[in-house]
Parts: structure tokens; sequence; C-alpha cells
């Protein structure tokens, strides 16, 4: 028998007989790949504890979906890559100083919970890794919004402040240790709390240096969303690979910016382009839309309809941001469009060939 | 950029199997196995009996019914049995001739037929059993008939040839454009039309500027239009060639005829010049042998009737053992496992795939990617299909436009989970028409 078919037996099937090389396994694999830039700078910047928390994250997602699938006697699917991803995806969703033991837990809601439950790939409601850090945002809030790098002296915003005169050590480090969004959320409250105005507040954060240092990477916030440069590679080398469309990444990003403009322009900022930038290249809005709003199993399957949802998430995470109680509003900007998207496919379908109008009607 | 259609796959082409192999006519076959339906509808009649001596070219059966075809006998000989044998429509009766004596007619007197009426013409693409062989083999005479109701202007030639390996259109289009051409003049005269578009593939420009150079050396230029079109599956299908070529959209469900087209295929208007011009019934064809298990693959001239397993002794033998084989293109066609199977008209290709050419069958369950969405042709969701039929959700069905799909297997193709989509598909259709 001949080694290409060794059971010598013909095949038969429904046609087509030929199918594309992409596997789920290798979409899973490259988009790990695509991360893995952003992965390495946040360990050089952030360290060794970095490093565990990311290595912890995949572990333990890859320990909960062997657990589990023994348990209910399924088939073991590690290999596939979706449990390394997702384990990845928590960890980087995290502050560089979690705890292990919180980071561990992520995986475990998130493919267990979240994934395993309600079927396993292909059949989850919310994207796990998402849901993940929602979960740990609301059980564990004060592991999950401190312990960020501190901004380095090189930092446009820790000269400033030392320029500034006489403010207080702890309101220094206050300031300091806060991600640029919640500078701008939380900013003026603490420079209340020690009496001290800093007008010029805004100025920094607007600034043409705070856009370089947000789009290199040279801010505080959760291990992955740090470098927009590195996100953006790989973001790229996902859709050059095929493995996601411009779609959602555009939609979404697009929205956030022309939102922010509005916004900024309307309520007679100085520089509106630049506060719109700002906000575009900060927390992990680069790293959401790239690679967690593109979630196949969560986002809707025709190009329209990842435009909506783009569009949807864009607003979600505008309204957030502005008006919002929490400085960012990424993660459940994506989680609330991953609920309608089975609206939105369900409502938007395409033309069929040769038909007058869509067909809607169910 | 050429022509196209929204939708569709670019799969690997794997033309340069057999891509400029000259034809070659393959030997007659010892026994020959003329099954009785070589066609869409019903099969024809059996004329003859065994013990009956028949010609080459000579009627054994006949059509029985409107959508029908005449099947003649592809070797002189005698008919030694009459069973009931395997074939790419199931089993069904098969008239075996043994070959013997000598072949009477060459097939070289050129006959003039300007001065044939339409009905004549129609009458005998009828009786000389033409159907359509790209494939689907559909009576070519119904075809060429639409009612009155229906004014057609445009006849359009498929020589699109989008399926993977396949190379016979390519070759027939470079060894008999002149040919061709007086084909797609005489289905012009039958329609009672002046206008034809050849609609060719991108990747066959040799194929274009040959047939460009005879319409312009025939001054047939102002009635016949070569137009190459987009490389990308399914350009060759009915709707979507007709869509690339002139904008027109056939309505749901709906046919060519009804916005006023008829659509043949290339090899189909060599084969009515073949009726026409030279007198000789269809009763051999051109195909594509290719794959990579095969030793000599290539492009050849085929009596009908000859089995499988004489084509693979024809070709060199097979390199080991195939994982599958297909008759027809590797999107479209039919996986076999008899070797015994006849070569009948609608026989385009015969594909010996090795493992690593061909898919396996396992799959897991959708991740909703969207590619099939991004693939299918006709813009329905094939996932949302093949995941209502796989929880036997026939209710849905309907409303989800199943009736469209045009089975090209653009969405199994694109499929990373490896789901049979348009199995599925076919699935439902079949479960709904119950």
């Amino acid at each position: 028998m001949s080694e290409n078919n060794k059971s010598g037996l013909l095949r038969i099937s429904n046609a087509p007989h030929i199918k594309t090389k992409d596997t789920v396994t290798s979409i899973m694999w490259t988009v790990v790949i695509a991360l893995l830039p952003a992965t390495i700078y946040s360990i050089w910047l952030f360290g060794l504890k970095a490093f565990i928390v990311i290595a912890a994250g995949i572990l333990a997602a890859v320990f909960a979906e062997t657990i589990f699938q023994k348990i209910m006697k399924q088939d073991i699917t590690i290999k596939d890559g979706s449990a390394v991803l997702t384990g990845l995806l928590i960890a980087m969703n995290v502050p560089p100083t979690a705890p292990i033991w919180m980071v561990v837990l992520g995986s475990f809601f998130g493919v267990i919970i979240v994934k395993q439950l309600f079927g396993g790939l292909g059949f989850n409601v919310f994207n796990p890794a998402l849901a993940a850090r929602a979960f740990l945002m609301a059980s564990w809030p004060v592991y999950m919004t401190t312990g960020w790098y501190k901004f380095s002296d090189s930092n446009v915003l820790s000269s400033t402040l030392v320029n500034s005169t006489n403010i207080p050590q702890k309101a220094f480090d206050a300031l300091s240790s806060a991600t640029p969004l919640g500078l701008l959320k939380e900013g003026p409250k603490i420079l209340a709390d020690y009496n001290l105005s800093l007008d010029s507040l805004n100025d920094i954060l607007f600034s043409s240096t705070m856009l370089k240092s947000l789009f290199i990477g040279n801010v505080g916030g959760v291990i992955g969303e740090t470098s927009v440069l590195f996100i953006l590679l790989g973001g790229i080398f996902l859709i050059y690979k095929r493995i996601i469309t411009w779609h959602i990444p555009v939609a979404y990003i697009g929205t956030v910016a022309v939102m922010m403009l509005f916004y900024y322009t309307v309520n007679g900022h100085s520089t509106p382009l630049v506060a719109s930038l700002f906000h575009v290249l900060s927390a992990g809005l680069f790293l959401g839309a790239f690679f967690m709003a593109t979630d196949m199993v969560t986002s809707p399957v025709t190009a329209k309809g990842m435009i909506i949802f783009g569009i949807g998430a864009g607003l979600l995470t505008f309204v957030i941001r502005i008006w919002g109680g929490y400085p960012e509003g990424v993660s459940y900007s994506i989680l609330l469009m991953n609920a309608v998207t089975p609206l939105i496919d369900r409502y938007n379908k395409p033309k069929v060939f040769g038909t007058l109008k869509t067909s809607e009607q169910e | 950029m050429a022509v196209t259609f929204s939708g569709g796959v670019h799969p690997p082409e794997n033309k340069h199997i057999s891509e400029g192999l000259e034809f070659e006519n393959m030997s007659i076959p010892h026994l020959c196995y003329i099954a009785l339906q070589q066609h869409i509808g019903a099969p024809a009649k059996s004329l003859v009996a065994v013990g009956d001596i028949v010609k080459e070219g000579q009627l054994v059966g006949e059509a029985s019914g409107f959508i029908s075809a005449n099947v003649h006998a592809s070797v002189p000989g005698k008919v030694v049995e009459i069973i009931e044998h395997p074939s790419v429509y199931g089993k069904q009766t098969t008239i075996v001739v043994e070959a013997e004596g000598e072949f009477q007619s060459n097939y070289l007197e050129k006959k003039p037929w300007l001065n044939s009426s339409a009905s004549d013409i129609l009458a005998k693409i009828k009786d000389y059993g033409i159907v359509g062989l790209g494939g689907a083999a559909f009576p070519t005479s119904v075809k060429l008939s639409p009612p009155s109701e229906k004014k057609i202007d445009v006849l359009i030639i498929n020589g699109a040839e989008c399926e993977p390996y396949l190379t016979v259109d390519d070759m027939l289009m470079r060894t008999f454009p002149s040919e061709i051409l007086e084909g797609i003049n005489i289905t012009l005269k039958v329609l009672g039309i002046k206008k034809a578009i050849i609609g060719i593939e991108d990747n066959k420009s040799f194929a274009i500027k040959t047939l460009q150079k005879a319409l312009n050396s025939m001054n047939l230029a102002e009635n016949i239009e070569v137009k190459g079109v987009k490389t990308k599956y399914p350009q060759g299908a009915e709707k979507q060639l007709i869509d690339s070529l002139t904008g027109r959209k056939v309505p749901s469900r709906g046919l060519p005829m009804d916005i006023g087209v008829v659509v043949q295929n290339v090899g189909t208007v060599f084969s009515i010049y073949e009726a026409i011009v030279l007198d000789k019934p269809l009763y051999e064809r051109y195909l594509t042998v290719s794959g990579e298990m095969i030793n000599k693959p290539g492009n050849y001239k085929v009596k009908l009737g000859t089995k499988i397993s004489d084509i693979i002794e024809e070709c060199g033998g097979l390199k080991g053992d195939p994982a599958k084989v297909v008759i027809g293109g590797p999107m479209c066609g039919m996986s076999i496992h008899d070797m015994e199977i006849p070569v009948v008209k609608g026989t385009s290709g015969i594909l010996f795939l090795s493992a690593k050419e061909t898919n396996t069958g396992d799959y897991s369950p959708c991740i909703r990617c969207g590619r099939c969405v991004a693939a299918c042709p006709v813009g329905v969701i094939p996932c949302d299909i093949a995941n209502a039929v796989e929880a036997n959700r026939v209710d849905l069905l309907e409303d989800m436009h199943i009736f469209d799909c045009i089975m090209c297997g653009s969405c199994s193709f694109s499929c990373p989970a490896g789901r049979p989509v348009s199995h599925f598909a076919k699935l439902g259709q079949q479960m709904l028409k119950k």
C-alpha cells in the first residue's frame, strides 16, 4: 500500500473534494503568533513578573480545558490552540503585578464557565477572555486596577509633575502610577484631594509627546495593552494572513476616533484631534479591536454585520469613557456587542442572488 | 480588471498537470459499456437485443420523454449483454458492446448547413443525442427551444472552466477555435439571434488569443465576442457567468431564459458543430485525466462507455492507491469507488487524487468565522443552513433560501473546520422535498 493512502480504500464523499489549507488549529496558532511581539515587549518592559503571569494564564487555561474534557469524557482539544489563546489574552488583560491565583482563576472561569459550559469552541456567546476580565474586575477590582507600571522618569508626565512644584510625594505617586485614561478620569479628583490645582493636566495628557509614549508603549496599563505599535503589527499580520478582515478593527477604532473628535470639538477643546488620538491609542483599544472584537465565534458572519459590530462597540466605548464610571470601556463594549451579535446576524442578511430585497422575513 | 461576480473562492488551480498537453486518442475499449442514461432526465429505451450487430454511431437507445436524450453506439461490434451496471447516475441498464469490425466513417466531409432550417438543425441536435458537456448533461435540444414567450437575445458560451485540474475546454478552444465558432454560428441560427459572448477565465490567455484570432479571420467579430473573466470559482456556474458577462441577474429560482440568455458550454457547441457539419452523433468526448496518482495525465478523446479501469491502464496505471477518484472537477465532481463505471456524456474529467490533494472528511463545530458567507456566490448564509440541517431544523431552511444554493461547494472549500457545508445544504434540500 502506498504511503498516501494507508488503508488502500477509496474515500467517498459529497463534493467538493478539496479544501482550504486553513484549519481552526492553524487560525488559533496564527493569532497566538500575532500576539507574540506585544507579549515579548511586555515581558521586556515589566520583567519576570509579567512572564510568570502570562505563563500561569496559559497553563491554567490549558489545564482547565483538559480537566473539563476529561471529566465530561470528551476529546481533548487543547492542541487546537484555542485554550492557549484564551489564557494568553486573559493574562494580557490584567495588570503586570496581578496575583498569580487571580489569573489562574480567570483562566478557569474563561475556559470552563464561558466556553466549555456553553458547548465548547464555536458555541460560546461571549469572548472567554473578556468575560474572564469582567469577572475579575467585578470580583477583585483593587487587584485589577492597581499595580500599574509607573511612569518612568523620562516620561512626559513625571517631568511635568516634578516641574510643577510642591506636589506631595503621595500625590505624585497617585498621579504617576495611574494609567493615562485613569488619570484623565481620576486626575482632577486626586488633585482636589491634595488641594492642588494643575490646570495643565489635560494639556499634558493631550500632547504629542504623550501620543508617542502611548504608541511606543511607555505608559501604565494591563500587560497586553501597553504598546499600540506591537499590537498593530500583529493585527496587520492577521489581516495579511487573511485570518481576520479589516471590517471590525477599522469600524471600531474609526468610530471611537470620530466620536471623540466630535465630542472634543463640540466642547471647544483647543486640540480636539490630539485628544481624539489620545483616546484611540489608549488602554487596549487596539488590543480589543484587533484581537478580541474579531473573535470569530462571538462576532457577526457578514462583512456588513462586522461593520455594525465595530461601530456599536465604538459608540459604547465612547459613551463609557466619557460618561461612564469606568475610565475605559473596551472590554464591556465588546461583551455587550457579543450579546447582540445573534441579532445583527439575524436582521442583517446578505442579498440573495437574483432577489430584489434582502431576506429579513422570519 | 476582468469582469466577475461577487463571492467565490480561489482554490489552487492545479491545471499545470495537464495544461497544454495535446489531445490523444484513447484506444478502442474491448468492451464498451453504453449506459442508457447519460444525461439529466428520463433514461433512453434500448433499441437493440443481445446478439445484434451495431455500427459506430448507430442509435441504440431512444429518448423516452421530453427531457431525455438518444444514445448511440460508440464502437462497431456485437451486443453481448444488456445488464444492470453501475454508473455515475446509479445502477442502470447498460448495453455492452464487444468491439469488432471497422469504423466506417472518418467524419471528414463537411456538409453545408446554412440553408437548413432552424427546426431541422434542432431536430438533428436532438437525434444525435447532444447534451451539455460541461458536466450537468442537460439535453441541448431542450435548452435551445425555450418557450416562445421567453425572448432570447444573447447566447453565452461557457469557456470559463473554473474547476481546478480540468483543462479539456481550454484545449478544445486552443485546438478547434474555428470549429467552435462555427458551432456557435449554428446555435445562433437555431435560437434566431445574432449575439454571442464567449466567457473565458483570464488564466487561459492562450485560448482567449486563439479564439480572438479565429474570430477576426472568420469575420465574425461583429456578432461574437470573446471576453476574459476573472479567474475565480465558480465563474463557470451559469448564473455567475451571465452576471459577470452581462450584469444581468437570473431571478432567484429562475432560469437564464427568464432574462433572455441561453448558456452553452464550449464542448457542447463543438459537438453541435460535429453533429451538424460532420453528421456525427455524440458517441465520444474529450476529457482530462489528472491528479497526482495517475502516471500519464493529459487530455484525451475517449469513446463513451470506456470504463475507468480501461482509462487507468491506458494512462500508464496508478502511482499508488489514490485517496479519492473523482469524476468531473474536484469542486463539483463525484467521488466513486467502482472503477467499472463507464465514461458518459457528462464526464469532463477523471481525477486520481492523493491523500495530500484531497480532504479527509473530519470536521469540527462551526466557529462562525464567516468565510463561507464571504465565499457564497448566491448570498445565503451557508453556516446557518448547515447548522440547521445538523440540528434537524427543517422548518428554518426555506427562509434561509436553501433552494437558491447552486451546490458549487465554495462554502465547504473555505471552511477551516472542514465542515461539509454544501453537503448539509444538499441534504436539507432533499429533506424539504420529501
